[in-house]
C-alpha cells in the first residue's frame, strides 16, 4: 500500500492517528476548538465498524469512553480547557482503576471560558494536577500536524502498554493548522495492542501485584472482576487495610516512573555545544526552531530541546543540561507552568520564561531576544 | 390432637449475618420468631407454614425456610 | 429432600439459592440493619435466575452511596463509578458491548440529583439497559441529607427545619425523557418488586424501576419512625397501590398515593439498534 498525502488540520491528523491505532470508540461533547475530532470520527468510525456516540455532557464523554474501554475498545475522548476541567474526576478514576483511555485537549485561552478560539499552552499543570489525589499522568506534546498524528498513535500504545490515562496535549494553532502530512501504511508506526488474558478465570486478579501491570481483562470475556474508584486489593475489591492502600497508591505510580525512559521522547537540535537551550513545545516550539536557527547564523550557540513527552517531565534531561549550558530559555503560552518546572530540575544554568496569555503565539523575534540576552 | 402430626419447617438462621432489625419477626404472620439479644431465634417453631416472608423480606440472607 | 413419603404430599417451596450470585465471603452487606437494600437484591437475583441470562453476559455498573455497593457483593462483571455517573459508563459498556445485559443500580440522590443529566438522556436515547433506583428519599452515606425525592417538610441533617424543596417524581420524569419502561415497586411488596424486575430485564430499551426502600438510620429516626417495620407499612404498603388495583378505587382513596407495577411501556427503537441499522449502514454502504 502507497502512502498517502493529504492537506489536513491538526485536530483531522488526530482523527487519522487515532483510526491509525485501532480506536473503536469515541465519546465527546462539542467544544471549541476540539470539535473537527468529533466531527471526522463521527465520520469514520462507523466506518469501520467503531463506535460514536455524542454524550450529554464532558464528564459523561470520558464516563462512557471509560466504559467503552472496559468493554474492550480502544477509547477516546476530545475536549478543550473548560471540559477538560470537568472531564477531571473520571480521569482519576481510570488512573486508580487502571483503565486504558486516551484524551485529547485542544488547549485554548482561559481560566474558564476565557479565549475560546485562541490558543494557550495553560493546561500543562492542569494534565499532571487536575484530578486530586496522587496519581500516575502521561501526556504528549506534538508540535506539527504530522505529530499530531504520530503522537496520538503513540499515546494509545502508551495507554494500553502501562493501563493508565494518557494526555494528548497540543494549542489551538497546530489544532487548526493545516499542513500536508502522511498518512503512514499499516505496521509503518508500532500499534500496542490489549495484552490478552489467558489465565483460568479463578486465577484472575485485575490488580495482580505478581504483575507490575497485570492485564486487563474485557467485561464480557469470562473473567468476572470489580471495578472501584475506591482503594481496592488485588481482586478490585475495596479495602480499608493500610498497607494495601500504600501499596496500590505507590504501584500506580511507580509503574510510570520506573518506565520513564521509555516513555520520554525529546527532540535535541544543536545541544552537543550549545551554551543557551530553549525548552518548550507544542507551536511555541516551532517559533524557537526558527528562532534558533537565526542565531546559529548569527554564530550564537542556541540550542532546543523540546519534549513530546511532558509528563512525566523530562527532569533528568533538563538537569543533565543544566550543568553545562548558561541559560535555559522556557517560552509557554502561560504564566510559568513549566518554567517552575524546569528551575526545579536546573542544577546551575539560568532559567528564563517568556509568557504570553493574549491569545497570541510567542514570536520568533521573542525567543531570538531572550537568546541574545543570555548568551 | 387428632390430626397427623404434620413435618415440621426447618429454619436456618445465619447468626453472622442476623442483624437484628426485626423485620422477619414483625411480619410474620404466625408469631414463629423472636429476637433474643441482637439475633433473630425461632419462638414456636410448629406455628411456622413455611410462607417464607421473613426470608423473602429479610435484608441480609440470615434466615431461610426449608 | 424427604425420604419417608409423607400421606398427602406437602408442596415445599425451597428457599431460593442466592449464593448462585453472590460473591463468596463478602456478607455480611455494609447495609444498616433495616435497610431495604438487601431486601431489593435479593428480588433482583431471583428476577435476574428466572431471565436464565448467564453470569458472564451481565454487567452491572453504580454510582456512589448506599445502594450503589450493591456490585461488590454479586458475582457479575461489576463497575463502582463515579457519583452520579453510573449511566453514562453504563451507556460506554452497552455500547461498546451490546450483546451484555448492562444493569446500573443507583440511589435517587445519584440518579436525579448529580446524575440527573444522565439520567434523562439515559432515558432520551433509550438505550437497552435496566436502571434500578432505590429511592430512600435521604443521603444515607454521607449522613442522612435530604434528597430530590425527600417529601416536603421531611427533617434531615440538612433541612432541619423541614424540607422546603418539593420531590421529583423519578417514573414520571423517566417517563417524560423517553424510557420505554417505567415500573415502581417497593421493598415491601417483594414478590410483586421480583416480577417487576424481571419484565425490565426482559424489556428492550431503557427499563426504569424506582423501588422504595426505607432508610430507618437516618431518614427514619430523623423522622419519627419507630422501626423498619413501620417505615415499611406505612412508606411503602399504605403509601402505595398497584396500578391495577388503582382503577377499581375511588379518587380520595388514590389521594397522596404511589402506584406500583409497570407504569409506562411501550415499543421505542433502541439506541444500539439504530446504531447499527442507521449509522454503521449508511457509513458502510458503497454509494
Amino acid at each position: 500500500m502507497a502512502q498517502k498525502k493529504k492537506l489536513l488540520q491538526g485536530n483531522e491528523a488526530c482523527v487519522e492517528g487515532a483510526l491509525y491505532a485501532g480506536c473503536k470508540f469515541y465519546a465527546g461533547y462539542p467544544i471549541t476548538p476540539s470539535t473537527e475530532i468529533a466531527e471526522g470520527l463521527s465520520v469514520r468510525l462507523p466506518k469501520v465498524g467503531g463506535k460514536f456516540i455524542q454524550m450529554e455532557d464532558e464528564i459523561a464523554s470520558i464516563a462512557a469512553a471509560i466504559g467503552g474501554s472496559v468493554a474492550g475498545l480502544k477509547s477516546l475522548t476530545a475536549t478543550s480547557g473548560p471540559g477538560f476541567s470537568l472531564k477531571q474526576e473520571c480521569l482519576g478514576y481510570a488512573c486508580i482503576a487502571e483503565i486504558p483511555l486516551v484524551i485529547v485537549n485542544v488547549m485554548r485561552g482561559g481560566p474558564s471560558t476565557g479565549y475560546p478560539t485562541g490558543p494557550s499552552q495553560a493546561d500543562i499543570m492542569q494534565a499532571k494536577w487536575g484530578t486530586h489525589g496522587d496519581h500516575p499522568v502521561i501526556a504528549v506534546t506534538p508540535s506539527y500536524v504530522q505529530e499530531i498524528l504520530s503522537e496520538t498513535v503513540r499515546a494509545f500504545n502508551l495507554a494500553e502498554k502501562f493501563r493508565t490515562p494518557v494526555i494528548v496535549l497540543y494549542d489551538e494553532i497546530i489544532g487548526h493548522m493545516r499542513e500536508p502530512i502522511t498518512i503512514p501504511v499499516p505496521g509503518e508506526l508500532e500499534v500496542i495492542d490489549r495484552e490478552k488474558v489467558t489465565c483460568e478465570a479463578d486465577e484472575y486478579f485485575p490488580y495482580d501485584e505478581r504483575y507490575e501491570i497485570a492485564p486487563l481483562a474485557p467485561f464480557g470475556s469470562g473473567y468476572r472482576f470489580h471495578v472501584t474508584g475506591l482503594n481496592h486489593k488485588k481482586d478490585g475489591f475495596p479495602t480499608n487495610d493500610s498497607k494495601q492502600i500504600d501499596a496500590n497508591n505507590r504501584r500506580i505510580m511507580r509503574k510510570i516512573e520506573n518506565h520513564k525512559e521509555e516513555i520520554w521522547k525529546n527532540e535535541e537540535t544543536f545541544l552537543d555545544d550549545a551554551e543557551v537551550v530553549v525548552f518548550t513545545l507544542g507551536s511555541t516550539a516551532r517559533s524557537a526552531r526558527f528562532a534558533v536557527n537565526k542565531a546559529r547564523e548569527e554564530g550564537i550557540k542556541a540550542g532546543l530541546l523540546r519534549p513530546l513527552t511532558i509528563w512525566p517531565f523530562p527532569d533528568k534531561a533538563i538537569t543533565e543540561l543544566s550543568k553545562r549550558v548558561k541559560a535555559i530559555i522556557v517560552p509557554e503560552m502561560n504564566l510559568g507552568q513549566m518554567t517552575l518546572e524546569v528551575e526545579r530540575c536546573s542544577k546551575k544554568a539560568d532559567v528564563v520564561g517568556i509568557h504570553r496569555v493574549d491569545g497570541e503565539p510567542i514570536t520568533p523575534a521573542q525567543i531570538l531576544d531572550a537568546i541574545k540576552k543570555h548568551k | 390432637m387428632a390430626e397427623p402430626a404434620k413435618k415440621l419447617a426447618k429454619i436456618v438462621i445465619n447468626e453472622r449475618l442476623c442483624k437484628g432489625c426485626s423485620i422477619c419477626i414483625d411480619f410474620c404472620p404466625t408469631n414463629v420468631l423472636e429476637l433474643k439479644g441482637s439475633c433473630v431465634a425461632v419462638k414456636d417453631l410448629e406455628a411456622c407454614t413455611r410462607c417464607q416472608l421473613c426470608d423473602l423480606r429479610c435484608p441480609d440472607f440470615a434466615i431461610q425456610v426449608f | 429432600m424427604s425420604t419417608a413419603a409423607p400421606e398427602k404430599k406437602e408442596k415445599v417451596v425451597q428457599p431460593f439459592d442466592y449464593d448462585k450470585y453472590l460473591r463468596p465471603n463478602k456478607l455480611p452487606h455494609i447495609w444498616c440493619p433495616g435497610c431495604g437494600h438487601g431486601i431489593v437484591l435479593k428480588a433482583l437475583l431471583r428476577a435476574i435466575d428466572k431471565t436464565g441470562l448467564p453470569k458472564d453476559n451481565i454487567v452491572m455498573v453504580s454510582g456512589i452511596g448506599c445502594s450503589s455497593r450493591t456490585p461488590g457483593y454479586v458475582d457479575f462483571n461489576t463497575m463502582h463509578t463515579l457519583h452520579g455517573r453510573a449511566m453514562a459508563f453504563a451507556t460506554g459498556i452497552k455500547f461498546a458491548r451490546p450483546d451484555l445485559k448492562v444493569i446500573v443500580v443507583t440511589g435517587d440522590g445519584d440518579a436525579l440529583a448529580i446524575g440527573g443529566n444522565h439520567f434523562i438522556h439515559a432515558c432520551r436515547r433509550n438505550i437497552d439497559m435496566t436502571v434500578l433506583v432505590y429511592t430512600n428519599a435521604t443521603y444515607g452515606m454521607t449522613g442522612g441529607q435530604y434528597s430530590p425525592t425527600s417529601p416536603i417538610g421531611s427533617t434531615a441533617t440538612t433541612s432541619r427545619y423541614g424540607n422546603i424543596e418539593p420531590p421529583f417524581d423519578t417514573c414520571e420524569m423517566a417517563k417524560a425523557s423517553g424510557a420505554s419502561f417505567v415500573a415502581r415497586g417497593t421493598a415491601y411488596h417483594t414478590i410483586e418488586l421480583e416480577r417487576t424486575i424481571y419484565d425490565a430485564l426482559m424489556h428492550k430499551g431503557m427499563s426504569v424501576v424506582d423501588i422504595i426502600d426505607a432508610c430507618p438510620t437516618y431518614f427514619g429516626r430523623m423522622n419519627k419512625y419507630k422501626s423498619a417495620t413501620q417505615m415499611m407499612e406505612i412508606l411503602e404498603k399504605d403509601n402505595t397501590v398497584n396500578i391495577k388495583q388503582a382503577d377499581k378505587l375511588p379518587p380520595e382513596k388514590l389521594q397522596g398515593k404511589m402506584l406500583r407495577g409497570v407504569l409506562h411501556k411501550v415499543d421505542r427503537p433502541e439506541y444500539c439498534d439504530q446504531y447499527e441499522e442507521h449509522v454503521i449502514k449508511k457509513a458502510t454502504s458503497k454509494e
